[in-house]
């Protein structure tokens, strides 16, 4: 495997009121060049700290280590980390909020450019133009502002600024969230389009499950700062282990009224992450709940090769559950 | 008096005919709603589908009289509601007994629970204020606020009495969406509009709400109007389809017809566009072009520019309704030899 990134027990905790809130706890995940990476789970879950922590975007680790490449991020010292931020790159989930009202389009992509130096001072704009015509974006529109486009556009904008700089992963923070579903498509498209092209590493955060099917070859499964299942896509979608994975499932609405979904509800919601449960986080709400479960801190397991599960119900299980 | 009407139909609840409504911007008049027309029967659920800008919205706001004003007013048509005997026609309501039909009779569930709620008010004294408000048959503080636990209860909240003080911040959203919808049957109504009611939520969470607003159908009777982009909740939840598409209804039907023969080319792209978990395809179908400007419509199709069955009738005026079924109809030339 030609590995890009590895996350090494990655800890994140913020002091607050009610006491440490234990945002990102232990995570560990490695990302195969020219794959997407998948995690998933509810808000507040730490999926997006995650990331975050990943860019070193978000102040120092609690603990653990992260490394891009071989160096750790983490050590590097600032000239160090400013050749290695171009490589790096994040597409955000509001293309409102995250492009700036005040530039226009081709500042908005040409600004890191030149920054980096990464084209020739004269070439800048038509670089710009090229990266624009890549995505989608007609390049004469680039001495227009953010606010003259429409939501499919603006996410466009805020891909062709990461893209160009030729970064080889991408962090993908819930980037078609705040979209309509016939835009969502064309962004996943051009996503898919991109790595295709430019053998782009993609860590796709989404609360969305179906589109994370569609585009990751690998997802993890978080709940409250932890991961609970991990695997390649269709196995965690085929054959999900973890009761939560396994009612994340089974809450996706199926457009198609024939089906009567069996839905697994669960009670209540997230419990807090500064007063998380004993055990096992997920106990309280969980279907398959035994003695051990609030006792005992279920710990990431390989159930079968590449699919891992942290459940005590799954390891007393003979044969795994399976979901129909 | 003028606002009282027949309806069509008795065993509607509420019977939208030919809606119109404006908004005065600074780019020109904006037709939000054009020509809308669907009912809701009694006790069934109404899902309205369509993409952010189509109107939805606006349609579901008319109805309860809580258009922006002066931008936006309602040019046309008319908006029938069943309370029971009288009919209302809600488009010259005065306000004075639109604000008695509101929570009586037809009440609303808002998209963002947070924005909705009151910050500084205890979320029982909200629904108290309701039952104060609308209900004659609570008079007493220590009745209304019996009322309003058994209400919270209802809604599935386990312990009413804690959460009776609380405030919307120390909720979660889940919490705050279920304190709304308490809020919203609290008198009994006879139409529940719920606008988004859960794409602020979680899956997990959408899950509880959706059950929760399918047993309270059940419990109360009471007509649903859900308004979505949504597909797979419209599947689970609704009994009858309407979709929307730059301000007018291009197709509507119940929703085993909507699914399995979804007519309208729109319909089929909302379908495809959305990957379907356990369906694997490896391109998604992406609609191309966007919606046109609604400052000035085109005099075809609204959907022509961006349709992969487009042919010559298409340039032509913009189609009529055709009848697949007495419950099925599409507004497109391709289906103009199947009426």
């Amino acid at each position: 495997m030609d590995e890009i990134l590895r996350v090494t027990d990655l800890k994140k905790y913020y002091p607050g009121r009610a006491g440490v809130i234990k945002a990102v706890d232990g995570v560990n995940f490695s990302i195969a060049k020219g794959t997407t990476f998948g995690l998933v789970g509810e808000s507040g879950c730490g999926k997006s700290t995650t990331g975050r922590m990943i860019l070193r975007l978000g102040g120092s680790l609690t603990g653990g280590q992260v490394l891009f490449q071989g160096q750790d991020v983490y050590a590097l010292n600032p000239k160090q980390l400013r050749t290695l931020r171009p490589k790096m790159q994040i597409v955000f989930q509001d293309p409102f909020s995250s492009l700036s009202p005040r530039m226009t389009v081709g500042e908005i992509i040409g600004e890191a450019v030149r920054e980096h130096h990464l084209v020739p001072k004269k070439e800048v704009a038509n670089y710009v133009g090229h990266i624009m015509d890549i995505c989608g974006l007609d390049s004469y529109h680039k001495n227009r502002y953010p606010h003259e486009f429409s939501g499919g556009q603006r996410q466009r904008i805020g891909i062709a600024r990461a893209l160009a700089l030729q970064p080889e992963f991408i962090l993908c923070d819930e980037p078609v969230s705040a979209l309509d579903v016939s835009v969502q498509a064309q962004i996943v498209n051009l996503l898919q389009d991109l790595q295709a092209q430019y053998r782009l590493t993609y860590l796709f955060i989404s609360h969305d499950l179906s589109v994370v099917e569609h585009i990751c070859h690998e997802i993890a499964v978080m709940y409250l700062g932890k991961i609970v299942e991990q695997g390649a896509t269709r196995q965690v979608y085929d054959n999900p282990l973890h009761p939560y994975t396994q009612a994340l499932l089974s809450a996706i609405p199926i457009p198609d009224p024939t089906k009567k979904t069996s839905r697994i509800l669960l009670q209540g919601s997230l419990p807090s992450p500064a007063d998380p449960p004993s055990g096992c986080p997920f106990h309280a709400r969980c279907p398959h709940r035994m003695d051990i479960c609030p006792k005992e801190v279920p710990t990431l397991r390989e159930i079968e090769p590449g699919h891992f599960c942290a459940c005590h119900f799954v390891e007393v299980q003979d044969t795994p559950l399976y979901f129909p | 008096m003028a606002y009282l009407t027949q309806m069509k139909n008795r065993e509607n609840v509420l019977e939208i005919e030919n809606l119109q409504v404006q908004f005065d911007t600074e780019g020109g008049i904006v037709r939000s709603v054009d020509g809308v027309s669907f009912s809701v029967p009694k006790g069934s659920v109404v899902g309205l589908v369509g993409e952010s800008g189509c109107g939805k919205s606006v349609t579901s706001l008319s109805v309860m009289g809580l258009l922006q004003k002066p931008q936006g007013k309602i040019t046309g048509g008319e908006i029938r509601l069943n309370p029971g005997e009288n009919a209302y026609n809600l488009v010259n309501t005065p306000e004075k007994v639109l604000q008695k039909l509101r929570g009586d009779v037809v009440s609303m569930v808002f998209q963002e629970p947070m924005t909705a709620l009151n910050p500084v008010i205890s979320v029982g004294k909200q629904i108290d204020e309701v039952i104060f408000l609308h209900d004659t048959r609570y008079r007493t503080k220590e009745a209304i606020r019996s009322r309003t636990l058994e209400l919270l209860k209802l809604v599935g909240i386990a312990n009413p009495q804690g959460i009776y003080k609380l405030y919307p911040h120390q909720l979660s959203g889940g919490m705050r969406q279920r304190i709304m919808i308490g809020m919203a049957i609290a008198c009994n109504p006879r139409l529940l509009i719920a606008d988004e009611p859960t794409t602020a939520l979680d899956v997990t969470i959408q899950a509880q709400i959706l059950e929760l607003l399918q047993n309270l159908k059940q419990e109360l009777g009471c007509g649903i109007l859900l308004i979505t982009h949504d597909l797979g909740v419209v599947a689970g939840m609704a009994d009858f389809v309407v979709v929307m598409y730059a301000g007018r209804v291009v197709e509507k039907g119940t929703v085993a017809e909507i699914f399995a023969q979804p007519a309208h080319p729109y319909t089929i792209a909302l379908m495809k566009a959305k990957p379907v978990v356990g369906q694997q395809q490896d391109r998604l179908y992406a609609i191309g072009g966007k919606v046109p400007n609604p400052v000035e419509l085109p005099p075809h199709c609204y959907f022509k520019d961006r349709c992969s069955h487009a042919f010559e009738p298409c340039a032509g005026d913009y189609p009529c309704e055709i009848s697949l079924s007495p419950t099925h109809t599409v507004s497109c030339y391709k289906e103009a030899g199947n009426g």
